[in-house]
């Protein structure tokens, strides 16, 4: 060892450095709250939405009915078959988030992120329950009395009531919500619906309470991911240097606007002093330019001194020059394009939705034995019709068979030409296809023959192109 | 890499690894302490996982896991779930008239769907995996209209439960057809002109010279199984030889082959190894293939 290492080797792993963020006011705060009371709403009210779809389908408006493998949002309707509908709403919510973080870096990840919206709420009950920085950060340095006992108790017991009506709105999107409740209630229900919520609550307690910027910086791989995607016409929080420095004293001569109060470290959820310039654990949730602007605005100074800005705005405004219109950076190719692939993912989305068949209908031609000579010399095929009724009610289909050649149809089990699919179920028919004997059809390799489905009762009709297989074969 | 770490001169600044790359450099963060608890609760875990569940590899196998816990007694149990959910139905199967299960859409699914399996393990080796037989080898072909001894369902059970011209059950059903040729029981020149005439019978290509004193020999010799116009009767298992289908082949050599050493096909009685309701299964199973009648 020539190299011996330091004497005082630094600690491989650190304990977690509390974080207690002080109330803010502001323009960010209160859209952050707006945002809050949007998500969360939507997430625990949209289970309870009801929708009528007839009387033997459930009446809830989003449901993903894991028993029946369906999938129910508003007026559609998905079978596990067209589950590339869900696979193109999560290829758009990708587009989406590539789009916003080129555009603004990590708003996902300040504004509209779970573990964001839970944090902040705990956050919240938090000062409610210990109050402001200061007084939090006493309660953390005083010793286990009966105040900090009583506190302690009151915050964490409010925290397991949100997680638990967490994992419990979680649960409603699975099954009809009303009966759930009840169910849950009388103790009746699936015991995967009480894991499911022991689960989602305990994430939600461990999540929100005590681990919060500990999930964003090591266990999120968004933030890796997004770093790829944000480049110099991004915008993103950042503390305007150049105008601020040197920090210190106000009115002293030779300083900068920046007068060291700490408000925008009180303030940030993540503990980061943002004067450090963007760094990875920055949720660019911006807070820390509603406290800058409050300070600004006490002591005469113009505001922004942290804002959102670029790395383009930077360049220019270090020479002196106005930065760029937000517009500027908002429009430029790369956000333009993936607005242009979000969209037309979307459209072909939408145009698949209406183009769906109304009778879901699939012929397989049996091909062991490809044919089969009967006693008379004639030959028959066989298909298999598989037919999904996706309605409500049961359906009756015709069936029938369209070809150049003389091609007699008959069904399986049936006197006549029509079969009977139960509601919501699939049916396999067996349709044998026969050829008299002498006929083109029997000698013939191969005759293309059409195979024909009648909704009864409507004028819906599909039709699926085969062949019939003659003796040649 | 020999780089050394690289320790910040001021207080409160990350040190970095000393590594650079085209000028970048990388920080020296500590882990944080939670995620050090994470990785020695994982080995707790392992090896609390390793003494619970089958683990260590031994000479003769892994250690049992104190729980007794195996894939083998949960693959037993699962299908003695199965088995017990499905003991009503095939009880059903088993009390109702064979010919009145078709009307039962529930059980005539159950039926068709255990007769397939039913069928694929037990039946396929000489039926073919699509019933379809092995044409001019003597397996019959399940799927067309042409039955040996009877195509409605109560025939094709009794043929599966007893099985044909076997030495194991005493019902099984019996015919034998005498060996014209080797057993001397007819001459060449009058095999010659039987073969003609059954020809002629299926509508093929004959020599209409030979098929006249055929005929006489047709009614004499074979007409008391396969009656005079060639129907056949599957009361007998005797062929119908006026229709397009041949179950030994319908060419001059194969009808001569089958006349002068006749042909005795075997099937096993499956009420020996089926239970009831798996019998009643693959027959609604066969029935249900295109050929019931």
């Amino acid at each position: 060892m020539t190299n011996p290492e330091p004497s005082t080797p630094a600690s491989l792993y650190v304990a977690r450095e509390p974080i207690f963020p002080r109330r803010v006011k502001g323009a960010f705060r209160n859209l952050k709250w707006w945002l809050m009371a949007l998500t969360l709403g939507i997430y625990y009210l949209t289970p309870w939405i009801r929708w009528d779809r007839g009387p033997n389908l459930p009446d809830q408006a989003v449901l993903v009915d894991m028993a029946n493998r369906r999938f129910f949002f508003f007026m559609i309707e998905i079978w596990p078959h067209e589950f590339y509908f869900v696979a193109g709403l999560l290829i758009m919510a990708g587009l989406g988030l590539f789009l916003f973080t080129s555009a603004a870096g990590r708003v996902w990840c300040g504004y509209a992120c779970p573990q964001t919206v839970w944090t902040d709420l705990f956050i919240l009950v938090e000062r409610w329950v210990e109050g402001d920085r200061n007084a939090r950060i006493r309660l953390h340095r005083q010793v286990w009395d009966g105040e900090k006992i009583r506190k302690r108790a009151i915050k964490w017991t409010a925290w397991l009531l949100i997680g638990l009506g967490t994992g419990g709105a979680w649960v409603f999107y699975f099954t009809d919500a009303p009966t759930l409740l009840v169910d849950l209630v009388q103790g009746t229900a699936h015991p995967m619906a009480y894991l499911t919520i022991a689960i989602l609550t305990a994430t939600t307690f461990a999540f929100g309470g005590f681990a919060r910027e500990q999930i964003c910086i090591y266990a999120c791989p968004w933030p890796r991911i997004q770093a790829a995607m944000m480049d110099e016409d991004t915008l993103t929080i950042a503390y305007r240097e150049w105008r601020g420095e040197p920090r210190g004293k106000q009115n002293v001569e030779g300083n900068g606007d920046c007068i060291d109060c700490m408000a925008c470290v009180n303030v940030c959820p993540m503990g980061i002093d943002i004067r450090n310039g963007q760094q990875l654990a920055c949720i660019t949730c911006g807070l820390c330019i509603d406290a800058c602007n409050d300070t600004m605005d006490k002591i005469g100074k113009p505001r922004d001194l942290i804002g959102y800005m670029a790395l383009t705005d930077e360049t220019r405004e270090r020479t002196g020059l106005a930065p760029k219109s937000v517009w500027k950076h908002v429009f430029r190719p790369r956000t333009i394009l993936y607005t242009t692939l979000w969209a037309g993912v979307g459209a072909g989305l939408i145009v698949a939705l209406f183009l769906r068949s109304p009778i879901d209908m699939n012929v397989t031609p049996v091909r062991n034995p490809t044919y089969v000579v009967l006693s008379d010399g004639s030959i028959r095929n066989a298909y298999d019709v598989r037919l999904r009724n996706k309605g409500g009610d049961d359906t009756a289909y015709l069936i029938s068979v369209t070809s150049d050649a003389r091609l007699k149809i008959s069904l399986e089990g049936q006197e006549g030409l029509s079969v009977t699919v139960p509601a919501n179920e699939t049916l396999s028919q067996r349709v044998y296809l026969t050829a008299e004997a002498g006929t083109v059809a029997v000698a013939q390799d191969r005759t293309s023959a059409r195979l024909w489905v009648e909704e009864s009762g409507t004028s819906n009709r599909v039709h699926q192109d085969t062949v019939f297989n003659g003796k040649a074969q | 890499m020999c780089a050394k770490k690289v320790t910040p001169a001021k207080p409160g600044e990350v040190p970095t690894t000393g590594h650079q790359w085209d000028g970048i450099e990388e920080y020296d963060n500590p882990m944080p302490r939670w995620w050090v608890w994470v990785f020695y609760a994982t080995i707790v875990w392992g090896i609390g996982y390793s003494i619970a569940y089958p683990a260590w590899p031994m000479i003769t196998g892994a250690t049992p896991g104190v729980l007794g816990w195996s894939t083998r007694a949960e693959v037993a149990t699962e299908i003695k779930r199965f088995d017990d959910a499905n003991a009503p139905i095939k009880a059903k199967l088993v009390e109702t008239d064979l010919t009145a299960i078709s009307s039962d859409p529930e059980l005539m699914s159950f039926a068709e769907n255990a007769g397939a399996a039913v069928f694929r393990t037990n039946c396929a080796q000489c039926h073919g995996s699509g019933a379809a037989g092995v044409e001019g080898k003597g397996y019959p072909n399940l799927l067309d209209d042409d039955w040996l001894w009877g195509g409605d369902i109560e025939n094709i059970h009794l043929t599966i439960a007893h099985g044909i011209r076997n030495t194991t059950d005493p019902d099984a059903r019996y015919s034998e057809m005498p060996k014209f040729g080797v057993d001397g029981l007819l001459e060449p020149q009058q095999i010659s002109e039987v073969v003609e005439y059954v020809l002629k019978l299926s509508g093929q290509e004959h020599d209409a010279a030979l098929a006249t004193p055929g005929q006489t020999v047709f009614v004499e010799n074979c007409a008391a199984c396969h009656l005079e116009n060639g129907a056949g009767d599957p009361a007998l298992g005797a062929p119908r030889l006026s229709d397009a289908i041949w179950l030994y082949g319908g060419s001059r050599d194969a009808i001569t082959y089958t006349v002068v050493n006749a042909r005795f096909g075997v099937m096993p009685n499956w009420n020996a190894r089926l239970t009831e309701d798996e019998i009643r299964a693959v027959a609604l199973y066969v029935h249900s293939r295109g050929g019931g009648q």
